[in-house]
């Protein structure tokens, strides 16, 4: 059972890449571009210190690369070289963003978050504690293991028809499907995570005398923290992508709904409001997430 | 081979017997077969007194350790701890390796014996900032484990044995891993926080220096299967004065009869090492 930080899904990359460019996803080419601005400075004689530092000078570049590519976008469909059919111009996105802010954006962009809200609680709270248990308990992790491991290795999606049969085209199927992909998701990371506690603290727990509620308490919980919190991590990713495949297939409202509807009104400047915003909600998550992290488990935080 | 004796001590140390072992085994199952980790252990530890244990590497040492402190079940033989006061818990452990929860302040972690007793923070509150500041961290209480040293951490350790208030504390090697002057401010410390208590000891450790100048007696293990090679006791003044110890020559013969019933055992447990495959 292996669960690991890097494995997270391309929207958890995406939303923390973007907002935070010094994280090792891509600090990389960032660090090396700004290394190379501001050697250009101190060669070019001007000056011996370089103006900007270099934490500056990455700032600066990791604002102003999104802000070029749009120029360069909107630049490149009023020269008409860009088709303004697929791609149209970012100027009339902002335009059509203003206009649905204005009447229907506000309830998509609630239904949608509490569907994800509430089918990701109902699937990773009975997880943390099944996968507590499960870790601490060797007979019921031997019982479990295979079962989910199965179960796992469904692509949810694939489950969606029956998700629909079973709870039909209401509210109901979008938590169930959220919740049972959030479930597994939590639920091994979880195990793992207590499974994994050194156990030398279960020694210090029987040793000074913890009972099963404490041990729980006090060092299961807190010790599995950080890879339980990887496992939320992957599970809202998880959870923001279903929500849109669910809403494509069966709603009458949400940010999946807003995007399929404009496929098949061809109404392509909404549906590229439908996906920034999908973008822009799953990048604040995740950084909500980072600050839930900061606020749990402050052990983690580094010196 | 036969195990020393155990009326010696008891009549050096006309206490109240704390700790009985008779003929005390443990026996692993292990993938080759089963392995004798200890054999036929005989010991009486009087009430009080503060035990020092040394023996090779893979001795069996941490695991009679651990036998007392109930985290492994002898295979044969008897083991009696006299528990004399029943608000007090009977055992509490220093081990050896990082052991301090990451995921707790210092005050948490030294507070953590008594809120496992059920005893409210408010009462606990005194006991607990006594030993904080024992063992000098009182500015660190709201320090978590991966701001301090290596050092730091083993004293938050030895903090939290001792507000535990136990009947005997278990010392698993606690000062193995750090540097030689750490080490040396610790026993100190240690020596200090335990002339007020007075708890029974079993100090594990592989330095004859830290047994003798920490100890009321030291006995000496074989190599594996571990059994009791020499008792011998300790006669120094307590309170005691480390570096002033060292430099008598009472010091120096005590270190080297000690060595001499060690040097042995290492020699045989290396012996064992090299020929294991």
């Amino acid at each position: 059972m292996s669960t690991s930080y890097r494995e997270t899904p391309s929207l958890a990359h995406g939303g923390r890449g973007d907002e935070r460019p010094h994280s090792r996803h891509d600090g990389g080419w960032a660090a090396g571009d700004s290394r190379s601005l501001v050697r250009a400075q101190t060669s070019s004689g001007h000056a011996r210190r370089p103006l900007l530092s270099r934490q500056a000078a990455e700032r600066i570049v990791t604002l102003l690369a999104p802000l070029f590519l749009l120029l360069l976008w909107e630049a490149l469909v009023q020269a008409r070289l860009l088709d303004r059919r697929f791609f149209p111009a970012p100027s009339s996105i902002v335009g059509t963003f203003v206009s649905l802010a204005q009447t229907s954006l506000a309830g998509h962009i609630g239904i949608s978050l509490s569907r994800a809200a509430i089918g990701f609680l109902i699937g990773a709270v009975p997880a943390i504690l099944l996968g507590v248990v499960m870790g601490l308990v060797p007979l019921v992790r031997a019982a479990l293991q295979p079962i989910v491991g199965a179960l796992f290795a469904i692509p949810k999606v694939a489950i969606l028809p029956l998700i629909m049969l079973i709870f039909g085209l209401g509210e109901q199927s979008k938590w169930a499907i959220i919740a049972i992909a959030v479930f597994f998701q939590v639920l091994i990371s979880t195990a793992a995570g207590v499974a994994n506690i050194d156990r030398i603290y279960l020694d210090v727990g029987r040793n000074f005398g913890a009972g099963r509620l404490a041990t729980f308490w006090t060092i299961a919980l807190p010790g599995a923290l950080p890879l339980i919190f990887a496992g939320i991590r992957l599970g809202w990713g998880v959870s923001l992508l279903l929500l849109v495949t669910a809403e494509m297939v069966a709603a009458k409202s949400g940010l999946g709904y807003l995007i399929w509807q404009s496929w098949q009104t061809f109404t392509i400047e909404e549906m590229y409001v439908g996906l920034v915003t999908i973008a822009v909600l799953g990048m604040l998550s995740f950084w909500l997430l980072d600050l839930l992290e900061a606020w749990l488990i402050p052990w983690k935080r580094s010196q | 081979m036969t195990p020393s004796p155990a009326p010696a001590p008891a009549a050096a140390h006309p206490r109240a017997p704390k700790i009985v072992v008779e003929g005390l085994s443990k026996r692993f199952q292990a993938r080759g077969g089963p392995v004798d980790a200890l054999q036929d252990i005989d010991l009486v530890i009087p009430n009080g007194q503060f035990c020092c244990v040394v023996g090779p590497s893979g001795c069996g040492k941490t695991t009679l350790l651990r036998i007392l402190a109930g985290l492994e079940e002898h295979t044969g033989g008897r083991l009696e701890m006299v528990h004399a006061d029943p608000r007090r818990p009977l055992t509490s452990m220093v081990f050896q390796e990082q052991s301090i929860f990451p995921w707790m302040t210092v005050l948490d972690n030294v507070a953590y014996g008594p809120r496992m007793r059920g005893i409210p923070d408010r009462r606990s509150r005194d006991q607990v900032d006594y030993y904080i500041d024992k063992v000098g961290l009182s500015q660190f209480r709201r320090a978590y484990p991966h701001q301090l040293s290596g050092g730091m951490k083993q004293r938050v350790s030895v903090a939290r044995a001792f507000a535990n208030a136990p009947e005997i504390l278990l010392m698993d090697e606690p000062f193995a891993a750090l540097d030689e002057q750490n080490k040396s401010l610790l026993q100190e410390e240690l020596l200090r926080i335990w002339e007020e208590s007075r708890n029974t000891v079993l100090f594990i450790t592989h330095s004859i220096d830290e047994a003798l100048i920490l100890g009321d007696r030291v006995l000496v293990m074989t190599a594996r299967p571990g059994t009791l090679k020499a008792d011998i006791p300790i006669p120094f003044e307590r309170p005691r004065q480390a570096y002033e110890l060292r430099s008598t020559p009472a010091f120096g013969e005590l270190s080297f009869a000690v060595w001499s019933q060690l040097r042995d055992e290492v020699m045989r447990a290396r012996a064992a090492e090299g020929v294991a495959p």
